[in-house]
C-alpha cells in the first residue's frame, strides 16, 4: 500500500467543480454506445458511490436522483428506475462512509461490490414488476468490473487533492 | 434564550427522511410511467439536457466510423456501384410490371367497389444506437418531432418490418423492435391466409401465438402483416417460421419465428406515414344519415387509435 493512498494522508479539500465535472464525465461514459458489451460498468453509479463515500455532505441522494432521471431518459428505460437504484445506493454509501474509509483500498472495493450489485438488483426488481426476464447473468458482470475499477478510480479522482498547497518549483511532483 | 447549534452541525433533514422522500418520488415515477403514458413531457424536458451529452459521447464513435469508410479503397466502392447497377436493372423489370399490375388492381377494385389500397409513403431515418436498457429491444433514430414523426408509425427496412415508433423526442425518436417482449404485430400466413398475432420473445426470436395445435402451419412459412390493426399496411413481410412445437397438453402450438428484416442491424430504415383511419363504407354512412333522430344523437364513431396502448 503506497503511503499516498492510505487514509492517514491529509488531503486538500475537494473543489466542487471537479466533483461536477467527474459526474458529467461519468454520464458521458455511460452514454457511449456500448450496449453490446454487458460487462461495461455503470460509470455513474461508480462515481456517485465514490463521492457519496468521500464527500457525503456534498453528494448524496439528491444528486443520485437527478443523475438517475438523466440515465432513465437516455436509456429509454422506465422513468425512476435508475433514480431509485442510485438514491438507495447513495444512502447506503453515505451512511457507511465513515466505516468504509477506515479500510485499505482493496477492502474498500469489497464494500463497493454489494453496493454496485444493489444498483443492478433494484433496477431488475423494478422492471420485474411489469414482467421482464433476467437478461442473463452477464447483467451483473458490470458490477464486478466496477469493483475492480475502484482502485484506479480512487487514484484518478483524488489526484487533484494530492497537490501541495504551496507550489514549489524544485519539487518533483 | 435558546441555543442554536453552530452551522457546522446543520445537515438538513435526517438521511432517513431524505431517503424516504426520494425513494417515494422514484417509486411514484415508476408507477406512473408503467401504468399511464403521462410522463412524456418530463422525458422531453430531461432529454433537452441529456441530448447534447449523448451527441458529445457519440461524436468520437461517429468520427471513427466515418474515418474508416473514408479510407476504404476506391475499388470496393466501384464494385458496390456495379453491383447496385445490376440489381437496379433486375428490379426495373419487376417495377415496370408492378406499376402495370397496380393500375390494373386499382381498376378492378373500383369495379368491385372496394376501397383503394393506400400507397406507401414515408421518410428515411438513420439508426443512431441501441438503447442501453438490457430489458428491452429498442433503437434510437435521428428523426423526431422536428420531422413530424408521431408515436405509432411503423418502421420497415428494405426486407421487412422492423418495429414501431413508441416515443418521440424533439430531435430523435425511439423504435420498439418487433423482437421486444411488449411488441405485438398482427400477421397472416402467406400460404393460406391464417391470421394471428406475433409477439417478440426478447432474445431475437418471435412467437406466433393463438394458433391451435392442429393449425395448418409449416416450417418455412412466411408471415406478412395482416393490416387488421389499422397501423401496419397489409402485406409487409415480418417473419419466417423456423420451429413448431405441438404439445397436446396445451391448446395452442408454440411456433418460433425469426424476423425477415435485419432487426438487429444498424443502418437506414424507413418510417412509414401513419395509416389513415379507414372511413365507413358509403352504404353504411348513408343509412346512418337517414336513420332518424335516434341515430343522429348517437356519438360519432370512435376513430381508430394509432398509438399502441
Amino acid at each position: 500500500m503506497p503511503t499516498a493512498l492510505s487514509s492517514s494522508r491529509i488531503l486538500q479539500p475537494v473543489r466542487p467543480w471537479f466533483v461536477l465535472a467527474s459526474l458529467l464525465c461519468a454520464l458521458l461514459l455511460n452514454f457511449l454506445p456500448t450496449s453490446a458489451w454487458p460487462w461495461m460498468p455503470d460509470w455513474v453509479a461508480l462515481v456517485l458511490l465514490f463521492w457519496s463515500i468521500r464527500e457525503p455532505r456534498r453528494i448524496g441522494m439528491g444528486s443520485g436522483f437527478i443523475l438517475g432521471l438523466a440515465m432513465d431518459v437516455a436509456d429509454a428505460s422506465l422513468m425512476g428506475q435508475h433514480a431509485l437504484a442510485y438514491v438507495l445506493a447513495a444512502y447506503v454509501a453515505s451512511s457507511l462512509s465513515r466505516r468504509i474509509l477506515w479500510f485499505p483500498l482493496g477492502q474498500q472495493a469489497l464494500h463497493i461490490l454489494p453496493l454496485l450489485l444493489l444498483v443492478q438488483a433494484v433496477q431488475f426488481a423494478v422492471r420485474a414488476m411489469p414482467g421482464v426476464e433476467l437478461p442473463g447473468l452477464s447483467y451483473f458482470l458490470g458490477a464486478l468490473v466496477g469493483t475492480l475499477l475502484w482502485l484506479p478510480l480512487t487514484f484518478v479522482l483524488l489526484l487533484p487533492q494530492y497537490q501541495p498547497v504551496e507550489r514549489d518549483a524544485n519539487r518533483p511532483i | 434564550m435558546d441555543h442554536q447549534p453552530p452551522p457546522f452541525f446543520k445537515r438538513g433533514p435526517a438521511p432517513l427522511a431524505r431517503l424516504s422522500f426520494y425513494a417515494t418520488l422514484s417509486l411514484a415515477l415508476v408507477f406512473v410511467d408503467s401504468r399511464f403514458q403521462t410522463l412524456e413531457m418530463l422525458r422531453e424536458g430531461v432529454s433537452l439536457f441529456t441530448h447534447p451529452i449523448q451527441q458529445a459521447a457519440h461524436s468520437p464513435v461517429d468520427f471513427l466510423n466515418n474515418a474508416t469508410s473514408y479510407f476504404s479503397s476506391v475499388t470496393r466502392f466501384q464494385e458496390e456501384n456495379a453491383r447496385l447497377k445490376r440489381t437496379q436493372l433486375d428490379d426495373a423489370l419487376a417495377l415496370l410490371r408492378t406499376r402495370e399490375l397496380e393500375s390494373e388492381n386499382e381498376h378492378l377494385r373500383k369495379l368491385l367497389e372496394v376501397k383503394e389500397r393506400q400507397p406507401i409513403s414515408g421518410r428515411v431515418a438513420q439508426i443512431l444506437y441501441a438503447a442501453r436498457d438490457p430489458f428491452s429491444r429498442r433503437v434510437i433514430v435521428d428523426k423526431g418531432q422536428q420531422d413530424k414523426i408521431v408515436a405509432g408509425q411503423p418502421v420497415v427496412d428494405a426486407t421487412g418490418v422492423i418495429g414501431q415508433i413508441t416515443r418521440v423526442f424533439p430531435f430523435v425518436s425511439e423504435i420498439t423492435l418487433i423482437t421486444d417482449k411488449d411488441q405485438a404485430v398482427p400477421v397472416q400466413i402467406v400460404r393460406n391466409g391464417l391470421r394471428s398475432v406475433i409477439f417478440g420473445l426478447g432474445d431475437g426470436q418471435l412467437d406466433l401465438r393463438f394458433m391451435p395445435a392442429n393449425a395448418d402451419v409449416q416450417n418455412g412459412d412466411m408471415l406478412v402483416t395482416s393490416g387488421l390493426d389499422g397501423i401496419f399496411l397489409a402485406g409487409l413481410p415480418v417473419a419466417k417460421i423456423v420451429h413448431i412445437e405441438r404439445d397436446t397438453s396445451y391448446s395452442f402450438a408454440r411456433i418460433y419465428c425469426v424476423p425477415v428484416a435485419g432487426v438487429e442491424n444498424f443502418g437506414e430504415v424507413m418510417v412509414l406515414d401513419a395509416r389513415e383511419a379507414s372511413p365507413l363504407p358509403a352504404s353504411l354512412t348513408a343509412e346512418g344519415a337517414t336513420g332518424g333522430t335516434r341515430a343522429a344523437t348517437k356519438p360519432a364513431p370512435r376513430k381508430k387509435l394509432f398509438k399502441r396502448e
